[in-house]
């Protein structure tokens, strides 16, 4: 038995009314673990794109990767191996900043890169990209200061290289 | 030519070759009706008494005939009665077009009269479904549908058709049947290592499916069992893929297999699995499945392979050519110590009642058996009566037997049976229990009304048998919700319905009632009462294998 793993797939699925919800529902009736679910258009406006981050063993990713497969909206569907992807979340994270943390979470913010796009007396919204990992090494370094909410989109994911993961004849 | 959704979709329906609906009518699809009004002299519509039964009916029309079965609901209940049916067509892979009418597209969302998400409910149940929402794309769209349910791994597909679509106007002109779209051709390379691994092999068997059946491909099946010198063992799907009289046919294995085929597969070197998933009904305990032998899956669907079992060797692709090709290469081969074990398993056990005066289920099957034909259709229930006729029933024929397989739907028989004796105008005979009958036999009207030369065999034994038997068996005998103390009159519902009713005790009763119902060719209930205290076996318990195969 192998063990469980995250991993990222990306799927072009045509504009049809339902291509979401069936891709969706796939998930409860094959009780497959989704972790995040993006979509959204694309250059062509016949397909979206959707990434979508499950966890479960070989056993799973592969009957996930086949199940998607048949479906008949799903044009293409691919494994997106973490070592050859461009993989990015975003993040925005509002955060308890009274005066002597303040600085401190505006410090952070900018060691890893990430903009501030609104501040208040008692807060400030922090915007991050980057890979997850990244976002929650951020998010555990800020906990301590109160993290009042913040919302994450989950992943998008892009091939490195010029090669598309659809391409329409 | 400008014409109106509803004559779109009843001139695309006829382009698709549909000789046959089967329905019921409601408000949002009234219009569509009234176009049938107008073509009934092209195209049958045949009134059900419940929108399940209309769906099963399609079932089992197509199940009989190859052909895509066709029904048609209105919105609201008459879409979520035809549920049960798609789900029983989509876990047989049965080919079948379901059409609903629905509410106006600019009421839809308002939860109107008889408004329901069809196209939600359908989404697990179907291959696939659509909602036209443009009257343009309505003839492409049925075509599509027609497609898509025969080809590749077949299925049920639903087209929700809102009132407005209905009425809507466009040109239409017609463009044809919807071809198959061609099944693609497993890799050959993969075919000459199945080769290999059948030469070998020296205790092969063929282990079929329902996917044989809908390939077509029985003839291939039967000529590589010969080729191999190997015996054939079905899934209850695939029972009819070879006759049932020939020296290899072992019939089912599983929970409720044959002897010889549960130990045939457990003692085998080599399962040559075809159009098999391979679920937890027919294989028990994984871990124990076959577990001496290697496996080579087949099977159109690549997502079946690798799913329930790991095979050996996975070739996914058309089915009817991996065999071709296997059979053609193959020199025959000979196993005339296998053939000795296999033959030696036969019969070993007695796992029936002796006679013994009271009405036997296995003599109600066998009795049936002498008089039918090789054309005759069987359909059943779900129960231990459908199990018993898997077991005892000698089929000749591909596409003779009807029963729900996969989701295993109490109720299925009835609406079955209408369908496959529509579809091929053959006798039928509907072995159910007296729980299943229960469940839908007011289809019993649809009978006499198409005066369908049906029998309905009703194996009475006043409980509810495979609860029964599972309460006797795991459950300290607490028979609970499985008594039915009911006093039903099947011979004068039959005769209330406008059938003939008539009642078996013993097996004079019985051939004396079956001589009279195969002279006629009306329907004909046949109320046979049965022991209470039959159990259907061998049986594998759940999870179980071989080693824990009970007899008796």
């Amino acid at each position: 038995m192998s063990s469980d793993q995250q991993f990222a797939v990306s799927i072009i699925v045509s504009n049809q009314s339902g291509a979401l919800t069936r891709i969706s529902s796939l998930f409860s009736q094959r009780n497959f673990n989704i972790d995040s679910f993006t979509c959204g258009v694309t250059n062509n406006p016949e397909v979206s794109r959707m990434t979508i981050t499950a966890t479960g063993d070989a056993n799973k990713k592969e009957q996930l990767l086949k199940q998607i497969s048949k479906l008949y909206d799903v044009k293409k569907v691919e494994l997106m191996t973490p070592e050859n992807t461009i993989l990015r979340e975003l993040l925005i994270a509002k955060v308890n900043a009274t005066g002597e943390s303040l600085q401190t979470i505006l410090d952070a913010a900018n060691v890893f890169r990430s903009k501030v796009v609104d501040m208040s007396p008692e807060s400030v919204c922090i915007e991050m990209t980057g890979e997850s990992s990244k976002l929650n090494a951020f998010l555990t370094y800020i906990a301590p200061y109160g993290i009042l909410e913040y919302c994450r989109t989950g992943l998008v994911a892009v091939e490195r290289g010029s090669k598309c993961l659809y391409v329409v004849d | 030519m400008e014409r109106s959704g509803c004559q779109i979709l009843i001139e695309t329906l006829i382009e698709q070759g549909v000789t046959t609906i089967f329905g019921y009518p409601g408000g949002q699809v009234l219009n569509i009706y009234d176009e049938l009004y107008k073509n009934n002299h092209r195209i049958n519509h045949v009134l059900t008494a419940h929108e399940q039964g209309a769906a099963h009916a399609a079932d089992g029309y197509s199940r009989a005939s190859g052909k895509v079965g066709v029904c048609i609901a209105t919105s609201g209940p008459g879409a979520t009665n035809l549920i049960t049916g798609l789900a029983t067509a989509n876990s047989d892979s049965i080919p079948m077009v379901a059409i609903t009418g629905n509410v106006p597209m600019e009421l839809i969302g308002s939860d109107s009269f008889q408004e329901v998400d069809t196209f939600g409910l359908s989404i697990p149940v179907t291959k696939h479904s659509f909602r036209v929402d443009n009257v343009e794309n309505l003839a492409e769209t049925v075509q599509e549908a027609f497609r898509l349910a025969k080809s590749g791994r077949p299925g049920p597909v639903l087209i929700d058709i809102p009132k407005n679509i209905q009425l809507d106007k466009t040109e239409y002109s017609p463009t044809g049947i919807a071809e198959k779209t061609p099944d693609p051709k497993p890799d050959t390379a993969l075919l000459d290592q199945a080769l290999e691994m059948i030469y070998e092999s020296k205790r092969p068997i063929v282990y079929c499916g329902g996917g044989v059946i809908n390939a077509n491909c029985s003839e291939a099946a039967t000529t590589l069992v010969e080729k191999t010198d190997a015996f054939m063992v079905c899934s209850m799907m695939g029972l009819t893929a070879m006759d049932n009289s020939h020296a290899r046919y072992l019939g089912m294995s599983g929970m409720h297999g044959r002897f010889a085929a549960t130990k045939a597969i457990s003692e085998c070197d080599l399962v040559i699995a075809a159009g098999v998933r391979f679920t937890d009904r027919a294989t028990g305990n994984k871990k124990k499945f076959a577990s001496n032998a290697k496996i080579i899956h087949l099977d159109i669907d690549s997502a079946e392979q690798g799913k329930n079992i790991d095979a050996t060797l996975q070739i996914p692709g058309d089915l009817g050519f991996a065999l071709n090709y296997i059979t053609s290469k193959l020199e025959p081969q000979k196993h005339p110590q296998w053939e000795e074990t296999v033959n030696s398993y036969k019969n070993k056990t007695k796992d029936y009642t002796a006679p013994n005066g009271c009405l036997l289920p296995w003599e109600v099957i066998n009795a049936v058996n002498e008089r039918a034909t090789p054309e005759t259709n069987i359909a059943t229930d779900v129960g231990q009566h459908q199990m018993w006729v898997a077991q005892y029933y000698n089929f000749k024929n591909p596409r003779t037997f009807q029963t729900s397989g996969g989701l295993g739907t109490m109720g299925y028989g009835m609406g079955a049976a209408i369908g496959a004796a529509v579809a091929t105008g053959n006798k039928t005979v509907l072995f159910t229990g007296d729980g299943s009958f229960g469940m839908n036999l007011n289809e019993l009207a649809t009978a006499v009304s198409q005066n369908l030369p049906l029998i309905i065999v009703i194996l009475n034994n006043g409980v509810l048998g495979m609860i029964r038997q599972w309460q006797n068996l795991f459950f300290d005998n607490h028979f609970i919700a499985s008594t039915l103390e009911r006093k039903t009159d099947f011979v004068k519902l039959a005769d209330a319905f406008g059938a003939t009713g008539l009642r078996a005790s013993n097996p004079e009763e019985l051939n004396e009632a079956l001589d009279k119902a195969f002279a006629l060719s009306s329907p004909v209930v046949i109320d046979c009462l049965i022991p209470d205290e039959e159990n259907v076996f061998p049986m594998v318990p759940p999870n179980g294998s071989f080693d824990n195969i009970i007899l008796k």
